[in-house]
């Protein structure tokens, strides 16, 4: 019972918030890649944002469903149809028995979500659905498999406004255990460079492409593997930055220039290949201004929910919806 | 390995995640000693502040929302502990385990042993003998889940990593920089392969995904391949033949 995949693109995964806790064994949490959009599609679903959902890097799939269910999109928006008619992203959608729903290419960003309601249902491992490839946990999505759905609620027709996370942009970093090992004069121009993220990226790590020379830390190759946490900007040997992503290792031995502050970590990672991204440092006193002032909005997420409004030009069939009857109760 | 800089230990943030506790700037078998030995120090503490900790090859991570938590004061509570004593001639904590693990060193199962053991300026036998007689500690787990770093090997296997990249299965023994590491995964590695174990380092569909622990005690027993088939096949604890012992 639920969504049977019939085609879909090489880059699908289940994901949660992923597995905590387990550093001192060389695990990395892994999870979905924007956090905020499992809050999001959660929001919609009046759920929690610990259920699992269906993270598409590039373009979707088609999927079936085999019961009456509900779903959600978020985080980056893909071109997307139901029965052949457009919806629309960050809202939620009913689908009946039957239903197919069809995920194109990413329109802007670089992770789109589908949520289902009471989340993707599989058997967790170490107490986690999220698919950790590089692990061998979980396995990617394929044609056949069936996603099953772990409630059925009615939770359509709503929608979340989103923020400006999908196109790159100023990035805010906090100085971390290797910062002051970097002089000024790099890290002046650390800040003074635009970067572009290059297409060489993945869960593992982002590499930033640059004009100008690179930003070697002359004291760089003998730091001691220590533990590194995604968002860490390491500067590797050759001088360029990488930034840490949920999968990368639990230890590094490049310097790090400085952390992206969680805030901004979504920003990072939906950020598409060649947009720009410029980093600021802020003190680790703002940075906790900022990061306790985002999880009150968190906190408040569903109130953000609006019902979803239909546009009449999008209707293919205007004169099968009863338009009046709501007007004519109020009087 | 002993050494002598004043600005350690080291107390700093990894951005908003927590506080790292370093205690030397190179690799050095006290160091490891003492973040293994602080670690269990602060974990009996059970501070309310720290969700989870780990040590590393010479430095402790002690994972806390620095959000709510001030990271000066933190870092003042921590350095506190430090002062206590000096970590770097602490005892290593109770608890541990101490590993015996079958691994076999026949050619066709270790096939850079004859040049890992020329650098080492040993004749393969008494290297083999060499790699099965020294008790080693897991240094740190890392690379891949449960993936032990163990040392350290006596001063003549300071030998270098190999620019060329090999391949090697799970299971493998590969040494470089006085230190031996069992793989997780087939995975290449530009570390020598000088024998094989079947023991697994990552079983994560059981209830112990990892069965060392930084701190364990690590020495390896000559078998042969025809036995390590056997274990192999008939092996479901993931152990592959490995005994331990409390120590």
């Amino acid at each position: 019972m639920g969504l049977v995949v019939h085609q879909c693109g090489p880059a699908l995964a289940i994901q949660d918030m992923g597995r905590f806790g387990h550093l001192a064994t060389g695990m990395m949490r892994g999870g979905a890649a924007d956090t905020k959009a499992l809050h999001e599609g959660a929001a919609l679903l009046d759920q929690s944002p610990d259920c699992a959902a269906l993270e598409m890097v590039g373009t979707g799939g088609t999927f079936e469903a085999t019961t009456d269910l509900c779903i959600a999109l978020s985080g980056a928006s893909m071109r997307t149809s139901l029965n052949g008619s457009p919806i629309v992203w960050n809202a939620s959608h009913a689908m009946q028995a039957g239903d197919t729903l069809t995920i194109g290419p990413t329109l802007s960003g670089t992770y789109g979500y589908l949520h289902v309601s009471g989340g993707i249902d599989i058997d967790p491992i170490i107490a986690s659905r999220a698919a950790h490839l590089t692990i061998g946990l979980g396995a990617l999505v394929k044609p056949g498999d069936i996603l099953p759905v772990g409630r059925l609620q009615d939770m359509a027709n709503r929608c979340i406004p989103t923020d400006k996370r999908f196109e790159g942009g100023e990035v805010r970093i906090v100085p971390s255990a290797q910062t002051n090992r970097f002089p000024e004069h790099l890290r002046n121009r650390f800040e003074q460079t635009l970067f572009r993220r290059d297409p060489r990226a993945n869960r593992q790590a982002i590499r930033l492409d640059f004009d100008s020379d690179g930003f070697s830390d002359p004291s760089g190759l003998s730091i001691v593997s220590e533990i590194v946490t995604p968002g860490d900007i390491q500067i590797t040997g050759d001088g360029t930055p990488y930034i840490l992503s949920i999968e990368c290792q639990t230890t590094g031995g490049y310097p790090r220039i400085g952390t992206v502050i969680p805030s901004d970590f979504a920003k990072v990672v939906q950020t598409p290949a060649g947009h720009a991204l410029r980093f600021r440092f802020i003190s680790i006193a703002e940075a906790r201004d900022i990061e306790t002032r985002a999880r009150a909005d968190l906190q408040k997420i569903k109130t953000r929910i609006t019902p979803l409004l239909r546009d009449p030009h999008e209707m293919k069939d205007l004169l099968s919806y009863n338009l009046i009857s709501g007007a004519i109760a109020e009087d | 390995m002993a050494h002598s800089d004043n600005s350690y230990p080291t107390i700093s943030n990894v951005g908003l995640d927590g506080l790292l506790v370093t205690f030397a700037p190179s690799l050095s078998d006290d160091a490891n000693r003492a973040a293994l030995a602080f670690r269990a120090h602060i974990e009996t503490l059970s501070w309310s502040e720290i969700q989870e900790s780990a040590s590393t090859l010479v430095s402790a991570f002690f994972r806390m929302d620095l959000v709510e938590h001030d990271p000066d004061a933190m870092k003042d509570k921590m350095a506190a502990e430090l002062s206590a004593r000096e970590w770097l001639d602490a005892p290593l904590p109770q608890g541990r385990r101490r590993w015996t693990i079958p691994a076999t060193f026949e050619t066709s199962a270790a096939p850079q042993l004859e040049e890992a053991a020329k650098l080492a300026g040993l004749d393969p036998h008494v290297a083999q003998k060499e790699l099965c007689d020294h008790s080693l500690r897991v240094l740190t787990l890392g690379f891949a889940p449960g993936m032990p770093y163990s040392g350290y090997l006596p001063e003549n296997w300071d030998i270098p990593r190999q620019s060329q990249l090999i391949n090697v299965p799970a299971g493998a023994l590969v040494v470089a920089v006085r230190q031996l590491i069992i793989f997780a995964n087939p995975s290449p590695t530009g570390w020598r392969h000088v024998g094989q174990t079947a023991f697994q380092c990552f079983r994560p569909n059981t209830d112990t995904p990892v069965a060392l622990r930084p701190g364990d005690e690590v020495r390896l027993t000559d078998v042969s391949k025809a036995e390590l088939d056997r274990i192999s096949a008939t092996d479901l604890s993931g152990n592959g033949g490995a005994d331990w012992e409390l120590i």
